[in-house]
């Protein structure tokens, strides 16, 4: 459509919307991804939005958004720096200021820069001065005027016609891309496909914000960043949570089992519980229990009675399950806990994203309990994390914790998708019927699982509980017999055989950068760049923390300096203390309830090795 | 429910293998041996029982029957028994619970329990104490009473099992007394063939931390002039010499003589425990001495659709619709594109 006097041909570009919280930034930054995917693009993308629902208007705090990375080359991570910046008010100014990239251009919403907003987003005068944005590529628009006049012939009420401001935004960033606008269309039909006039104004406003791009091209170059050289395969766009509960369909469907899954609401866990409820037609029973316990509890008894049972929650919600999850490590059933991790201690930052629940992943309860924790490194990692949870799960006869965050809930990025049957499987360790012999707590000799006798089975008829109990199933207090569980349990834990660790890069070195979860994208992006540069360094990423991979050992000999990035305090690091002490642990740590940078990594790196 | 299966069960057949550990004079031993006796009288095949409980004295239980068995957290056994019950409605499930495991630490899961009707079982033995730990006040103890953690008295009002369950949209609700075998083996027996959550409110003595409580109603002496026995269907009579009944003036239940004032049978209230109407059932409910007797029998047993039943016939109805039918189906579902 049109010719283009200007275009930057660009590997990378890191786009923001960012407006109030109704404002339909989230929807936005969708649309623009999935659009980029289905062109080829690699993407990675990262909602950050407030925890209230509608944050005062026009504040700083109120301010949502979305960022989206799209690459004509591999991208790992949502960027750190912005090179467009679609604002709808001057809130959205002062809250990304600091993240603009020099020669960056800003595309904003000139009738929403009156005084009154500029004053209540904290200004004096002129946002772009006091900020010194007044050098980036300044695209004003007066989006609301524009709508107006766009939608004058519709008779619509003006809550609607102001609705569609964010299509008209889009409809620019489209133009800035030369972007198809097909995959929005549809969408807006078919979300809107039973109020036609809505649809119609929406589709209408989107092409008007496309050809107002075209008519102030003078003013803008345009970019063309071409697809990615991605592997062969259908794709579809994914993120964590998605990923997550796809993963335990997937785990169920490999072992024969039904899934049930007792939750309750918590950001930013809901997402898991909101997909699994829809999969009803795949025999998924899901209950939206009255609190966080009944969440487990019902799980458990799910378990008891012969599904592979789900809880998904946060850190608070994980705080609560601690007792029962105790439960689940005595009586030795199948459950998968995910604890999608937010910003604490307490409520914290419900909405942003932390690695500060690993300690309680690992140690948060009474007495002696042993439960294998796994994180998961990438959205579409979740799916495979959250299987193998699963199948740990079913055949070690063991409740096991999943770890992903809120940065890898809401984060998304194109997904090829596997088929079935090269997913692993997964045997179910099953008591016989009628077998006379069957006692509760035997153990396979290999795995040290007890077996599943399920209820209803005849001549299985047993108790368990949480009270300490004999190999029988009976319930004792003895010393000796206390031992021999306790240290049972932890061994079934400690021989589950997980996969070695992987380095990225040589095998030896001046430093290894060490990363848990979600922190994947950026360190291994931090680390290819410096090895780029000709650092010696390289980095050894840790999806499984209980138990440890068997070579961790070997690997971080072969480096002169360990630096061990998270985002806590040092929960990980301290951990690599207690088990493999002989090591000097650097750490590298943020708690700002946001995702590392590239830049701090590798800033931090390079301090490490110059000596400084 | 699942049909019988001539299986010629006898009580024996549910007695498990473990020693039962309770208090010699507890009134959990006939509570036991009158659902032992029940569930072989009901003749349901044995492994399709799952008997679920929290903590204390009463979630005991579930060791001493010889049918599968979760005795769980405190608290916690609505929401276990929840679970089971959801996962596999083929299952048989029964409560035991607690005035402390039930009431406190446990309310929450025992009132959406009941608001979802669960088809579940829930027999809570009501001691008014916490007896496990040794001698506090629980959330039925009558106020005023003299324990370890109310040295002066309490102040709190205690809850009425029946209020509070007919409250919380409540079904089923019937109390019984621990000693009385025959009235309670009718009560399990009506609870069990009902579809939803079943409560059975057990009148049950600790002999070492609060005997002789419910002495008021349940003694040799008092009993038949202090309790009313319901049946549906029959008029609201007792006493010794069945010479008292209950009647309803002015929106209140009254104790009438038969005989005085004119009062004849016919003016006396016939019991309807499938009135959907909570309001006569409530009122029964919460009866209590001295103004009341105190009612025993199935007071309230409502006919409707099980939470379980409900998510069923929710899946065949999805399922129906549905063209997603495995993991491979639902990976391809919605947008996707393919990259040569």
């Amino acid at each position: 459509m049109g010719k283009r006097s200007k275009v930057i041909e660009k590997d990378a570009v890191v786009i923001r919307f960012s407006g109030d919280s109704g404002d339909g930034m989230q929807l936005t930054g969708t649309l623009f991804s999935n659009t980029s995917a289905l062109f080829g693009h690699d993407i990675s993308t990262f909602p950050d939005y407030p925890a209230e629902i509608r944050a005062p208007q026009g504040t700083v705090g109120g301010v949502s958004g979305f960022q989206v990375h799209i690459g004509h080359k591999l991208i790992n991570t949502p960027g750190d720096f912005t090179d467009i910046l679609v604002a709808m008010n001057p809130a959205a100014i002062r809250a990304n200021a600091r993240w603009l990239r020099q020669g960056s251009t800003i595309i904003y919403d000139s009738d929403n820069f009156t005084e009154k907003h500029i004053q209540r987003a904290g200004y004096k005068s002129d946002p772009f001065v006091e900020d010194k944005l007044d050098s980036m590529n300044l695209i004003a628009a007066p989006i609301t005027t524009l709508i107006k006049e766009a939608l004058k012939d519709m008779d619509l009420d003006p809550k609607t016609v102001l609705r569609t401001k964010n299509m008209f935004a889009l409809g620019m960033v489209y133009w800035l891309f030369d972007s198809k606008l097909k995959y929005t269309e549809d969408f807006i039909e078919e979300k809107f496909g039973k109020k036609p006039l809505v649809a119609e104004a929406n589709s209408k406003v989107l092409r008007a914000g496309y050809y107002y791009g075209e008519t102030i091209e003078a003013l803008t170059p345009s970019y063309r960043v071409g697809p990615a050289p991605i592997k062969k395969g259908i794709y579809r766009n994914i993120n964590g949570n998605q990923a997550t509960a796809w993963g335990i369909l997937a785990a169920g469907e490999k072992a024969g089992l039904k899934i049930f899954i007792g939750s309750y609401p918590i950001t930013p866990a809901t997402g898991i519980l909101e997909e699994l409820a829809l999969r009803k037609d795949m025999g998924v029973k899901s209950l939206q229990a009255e609190d966080e316990i009944a969440g487990i509890c019902t799980a458990i008894g799910a378990s008891f009675a012969g599904r592979l049972a789900v809880t998904s929650t946060s850190g608070p919600g994980l705080a609560l399950k601690s007792e029962a999850l105790n439960l689940a490590v005595m009586t030795e059933l199948p459950l998968v806990v995910i604890d999608v991790q937010r910003g604490g201690p307490s409520t914290g930052l419900p909405t942003k994203t932390e690695q500060a629940d690993l300690w309680q992943a690992l140690y948060g309860r009474n007495g002696e309990s042993p439960v294998p924790v796994l994180a998961a490194g990438t959205p579409s990692d979740c799916f495979y994390y959250a299987f193998e949870a699963a199948k740990i799960a079913i055949e070690h006869m063991t409740p096991v914790l999943l770890l992903t965050d809120s940065y890898l809930a809401n984060g998304s990025e194109p997904w090829r998708i596997p088929s079935m049957k090269d997913m692993p499987s997964i045997t179910v360790p099953y008591a016989v019927k009628d077998d006379k012999d069957y006692l509760a707590y035997e153990r396979d000799p290999e795995t040290l699982a007890r077996r599943w006798a399920i209820p209803g089975t005849p001549g299985l008829e047993h108790r368990v509980g949480g009270l300490e109990k004999t190999i029988k199933g009976s319930v004792s207090y003895t010393p000796e017999n206390h031992e021999y569980m306790v240290r049972a349990r932890e061994e079934k834990v400690e021989k589950i055989k997980v996969p070695d660790l992987k380095v990225a890069g040589k095998n030896n070195g001046d430093l290894l950068v060490i990363g848990w979860g979600s922190t994947f994208g950026q360190v291994t992006t931090a680390v290819s760049e410096l090895r780029e540069e000709g650092y010696k360094v390289s980095a050894a990423h840790f999806n499984y923390i209980r138990p440890l991979p068997g070579n961790t050992d070997k690997v971080f000999a072969g480096f002169k300096k360990l630096v061990v990035c998270e985002l806590n305090t040092g929960q990980f690091a301290n951990y690599l203390r207690m088990k493999h002490q002989k090591y000097n642990y650097h750490q590298y740590n943020k708690i700002q309830g946001l995702p590392f940078t590239v830049k701090e990594i590798k800033d931090y790196c390079i301090k490490l090795l110059e000596g400084k | 429910m699942a049909e019988t299966n001539n299986n010629h069960y006898v009580a024996k057949d549910f007695k498990s293998d473990q020693e039962v550990r309770w208090c010699p004079g507890c009134g959990d031993h006939g509570i036991l041996a009158s659902l032992q006796k029940t569930l072989a009288e009901l003749d349901l095949p044995r492994e399709k029982y799952v008997f679920v409980s929290g903590i204390g004295c009463s979630s005991r239980l579930p060791y001493y029957m010889n049918t599968y068995g979760f005795h769980g957290i405190h608290g916690r056994a609505a929401a276990i028994a929840t679970g089971i019950k959801v996962a596999n409605p083929d299952l048989i499930v029964w409560e035991m619970t607690g005035d402390g495991d039930a009431l406190a630490i446990g309310g929450n899961h025992y009132i959406h329990a009941i608001r979802r009707n669960i088809d579940i079982k829930i027999i809570l033995f009501n001691n008014e104490i916490y007896g496990l730990t040794k001698g506090q006040y629980s959330p039925t103890s009558k106020k005023g009473l003299h324990t370890k953690t109310s040295p002066y008295g309490t102040i709190e009002e205690p809850f009425k099992i029946g209020e509070l369950t007919i409250g919380a949209n409540g079904r089923f609700f019937a109390r019984t007394v621990d000693y009385n075998l025959q009235l309670s083996n009718e009560v399990y027996k009506e609870a069990a063939r009902f579809h939803g959550t079943a409560v059975v409110e057990v009148i049950q003595n600790c002999v070492i931390f609060n005997d002789g409580a419910h002495d008021a109603f349940t003694s040799k002496e008092t009993r038949d002039d202090n309790t009313l026995t319901l049946r549906h269907g029959e008029k609201m009579i007792f006493g010794k010499n069945r010479d008292k009944g209950i009647i309803l003036r002015d929106l209140k239940l009254k104790v009438v003589k038969l005989g005085e004032n004119g009062i004849t049978e016919k003016d006396i209230l016939t019991h309807d425990a499938h009135e959907p109407n909570p309001g006569i059932h409530y009122r029964l409910a919460g009866m209590s001495l001295p103004e009341y007797p105190v009612a025993l029998g199935v007071i309230r047993a409502i006919d409707a659709q099980t939470y379980d039943a409900a998510m069923m016939e929710q899946h065949e109805r999805v399922q129906a619709a549905s063209k997603i039918r495995s993991v491979d189906d639902l990976l391809v579902s919605g947008s996707t594109w393919e990259v040569k």
